[in-house]
């Protein structure tokens, strides 16, 4: 067989028919639902008299819309309740495992799944939400999908996908200290644009890739949505293979074995063609911070806002004078130094246990506190992650220094539950998009990786994080 | 099954803006029902509706001469972000049947046409042309877009043709349930799954 890409392998190990008209019949392997995108395809299930092809592929969790305060008291918002009630009624009548408030194992579906070892190579993942490009960092082709689809992967157990074009993103060089994973994709999407890879999905390359964590590694495939890809993959190796193995959910004994075996044959081969390549330079990025209301928006925090006038068309001319106005920025004015009233780390992009020890690193050391004014919050992406960090003292270590330490859930990533912002308020977040009103009508969100977010929150402003003294590792 | 489209003339709406996000379609907030009904009121609702309420009478769906459109023109990558189909459902509950714009997110396009809402991709220059022609008309501009042919055009002199993949076409031109599309295939899935299992511990193909 001729060389083929990670994506080719996976695509073709799963097609279950080809439609002349286009797209094929694509098996799914694992189909995470939370309580957002699936109350509908439930009910359109048991309208039609149907039931879960493949229950067993199926997991669910609750997250969007949850409460991260105390999980003791009844949830105040009755629709939001009800949304969770619908879905634990589905979960029972349809045979579907359920991670519900009560379980030690619920979080954010994005983190739940690696969590457990669910997530693996080779996989055809899908989620109603946009982010379970995700799991892409385990050499899975993981995408979102809409709520009707979730309902025919429900029924049927495949996905009608027509066949996307793919794209390597060849990253070279090396990121620098003090630079994350969240400043490479950030300065990636600036680059590409934020549609740049409609259409693909991407194949992140490199050196640099290469030497990333699996969780930093899910931190850049999360938002290959963001550049516009369905999906963003990256080659299994030996971290891939050490962050599952003893997973309560991965193969154990002699499957282990093989499943590695089968797992090494998933990289590119040698030779394999992309339909589009772009070449990026870890080595010159910094720290980023978007400043405007699109993830494309962003630059160095040693940046200043910028211009309409440094455009070329008139379309994003008047996008950027848009933005300003929404963000409340004047052109010229440096990142460094704006003041900030609000505080997010969390999110599926941002809130596993490295970056919790991440940002709690900026923040040990020295009696350092929360500026006055500013409210931060901590939301863990899962129960696990919290019951980790408060093993390794993290929990004191925000909350000592005035951070708000909650339980997990999407929270202020996209306000769903009580965690949003007051119109006006700016954020320094973790999140993933800094869309007009994500976080709370009128709300200003600056995008930035985890320890910049500390460094903020104890500042008050804006700062570069490499400008702080690390507690020692 | 959803309703089918094979032509549609109607009143049309310009949002000349890139990069419309689905938070702006439908504001999270709304996204708590368990219906697929109920969301056309709250469409573009913190661009619709001012802090207080009100309607806010910049917004270019509130224009007197937007007021019953069908037909969506907008600027490129619409629809962009989150996943939630609820965007889709709003659009369509508020009356809309068409969009036009130079691109789409690949999500919500995939979910307009589970909708029976037909995104049709045109050139950026058609689409630039079309906001002229709108303006010029004071806002009271109508379009006919046919699926069966491909074609979108004005009776005026604007007239282009656009591609669509033949199985969404046939899905919109028919409002065929993609499910019961699949089953009629459903003996393919199961010799995928006995084929999988016969390669024991679930042998993969690559």
């Amino acid at each position: 067989m001729s060389a083929r890409t990670l994506f080719q392998k996976v695509w073709d190990a799963h097609v279950v028919h080809q439609f002349p008209e286009g797209p094929a019949l694509l098996y799914v392997d694992l189909h995470l639902v939370h309580e957002v995108t699936s109350p509908q395809a439930f009910a359109g299930l048991r309208q039609a008299g149907r039931r879960v092809r493949r229950p067993e592929l199926t997991v669910a969790t609750v997250d969007h819309n949850v409460p991260t305060g105390d999980r003791a008291v009844p949830i105040a918002d009755p629709i939001a309740a009800r949304q969770l009630a619908a879905l634990a009624t589905n979960a029972r009548d349809f045979g579907v495992e359920l991670f519900d408030l009560g379980s030690p194992e619920q979080g954010i579906v994005h983190v739940i799944g690696p969590e457990l070892g669910l997530t693996r190579p080779g996989m055809v993942i899908v989620c109603g939400d946009s982010h379970t490009a995700t799991h892409g960092a385990f050499g899975a082709l993981a995408l979102g999908i809409g709520t009707s689809e979730v309902e025919h992967v429900l029924a049927t157990q495949c996905l009608v996908w027509s066949k996307p074009r793919t794209m390597e993103a060849r990253v070279t060089g090396t990121l620098a200290p003090g630079v994350t994973a969240k400043d490479l994709i950030l300065a990636l999407i600036g680059w590409i644009g934020t549609a740049g890879a409609t259409g693909h999905v991407i194949e992140y390359t490199g050196d640099p890739i290469r030497a990333l964590s699996m969780e930093a590694r899910m931190t850049v495939c999360n938002m290959s949505i963001e550049a516009g890809a369905r999906a963003g993959m990256i080659a299994p190796d030996e971290t891939t293979f050490a962050y599952l193995a003893g997973r309560p959910r991965a193969p154990g004994g002699a499957a282990w074995a093989r499943a590695v075996e089968q797992w090494r044959e998933l990289p590119t081969d040698p030779g394999a063609s992309y339909d589009v390549r772009v070449d990026f330079d870890a080595s010159a990025v910094a720290p980023q911070v978007t400043w405007g209301t699109s993830p494309g928006m962003v630059v160095a925090v040693t940046g200043c806002v910028p211009s309409p006038a440094d455009f070329a068309t008139d379309a994003e001319q008047h996008a950027v004078a848009r933005a300003l106005e929404y963000m409340g920025l004047t052109p010229g004015t440096p990142l460094a130094g704006l003041p900030i009233d609000r505080v997010f780390l969390g999110s599926c992009t941002n809130a596993r246990i490295e970056d919790l020890r991440a940002a709690a690193r900026v923040v040990r050391g020295g009696g350092r506190r929360v500026a006055a004014g500013v409210r931060a919050l901590v939301v863990p992406g899962s129960q696990q992650v919290k019951a980790q960090a408060e093993r390794e003292g993290l929990d004191r270590v925000f909350r000592e220094a005035g951070f708000e330490w909650r339980n997990a859930g999407c929270s202020m990533c996209l306000g769903m539950n009580a965690d949003v912002l007051e119109s006006g308020e700016r954020c320094a977040s973790t999140s993933n998009r800094n869309f007009e009103g994500r976080q709370g009508r009128g709300g200003r969100t600056h995008l930035m990786s985890p320890p910049m977010a500390a460094a903020a929150a104890l500042a008050g402003r804006l700062v570069d994080v490499r400008e702080w003294e690390l507690a020692p590792l | 099954m959803t309703e089918p489209f094979i032509r549609h003339t109607g009143r049309v709406a310009a949002l000349p803006r890139g990069n419309v996000d689905t938070d702006q379609i439908i504001p999270k907030q709304f996204l708590k029902r368990v219906e697929r009904t109920g969301f056309g009121p709250a469409l573009f609702f913190d661009w619709r509706f001012r802090p207080d309420g009100s309607a806010n009478p910049d917004f270019e769906l509130n224009h007197p001469a937007a007021q019953g459109a069908s037909i969506l023109v907008v600027g490129a990558n619409f629809g962009c972000g989150s996943s939630r189909e609820h965007a889709v459902w709003a659009l369509r509950e508020y009356g809309f049947r068409a969009i036009l714009a130079p691109s789409f997110a690949d999500i919500f396009f995939a979910n307009c046409c589970q909708n029976g809402l037909v995104p049709a991709r045109l050139l950026p220059q058609e689409i630039a042309e079309l906001f002229r022609r709108h303006q010029a008309s004071g806002g009271d501009y109508r379009l006919t877009v046919d699926l069966d042919e491909q074609r979108v055009e004005d009776g005026l002199g604007f007239r282009t043709a656009f591609a669509m993949e033949p199985y969404r076409r046939e899905m919109l031109l028919r409002g065929l349930d993609e499910i019961g599309r699949t089953l009629l295939v459903e003996d393919r899935i199961g010799a995928y799954e006995k084929g999988r299992e016969a390669g024991g511990e679930r042998r993969e193909a690559w």
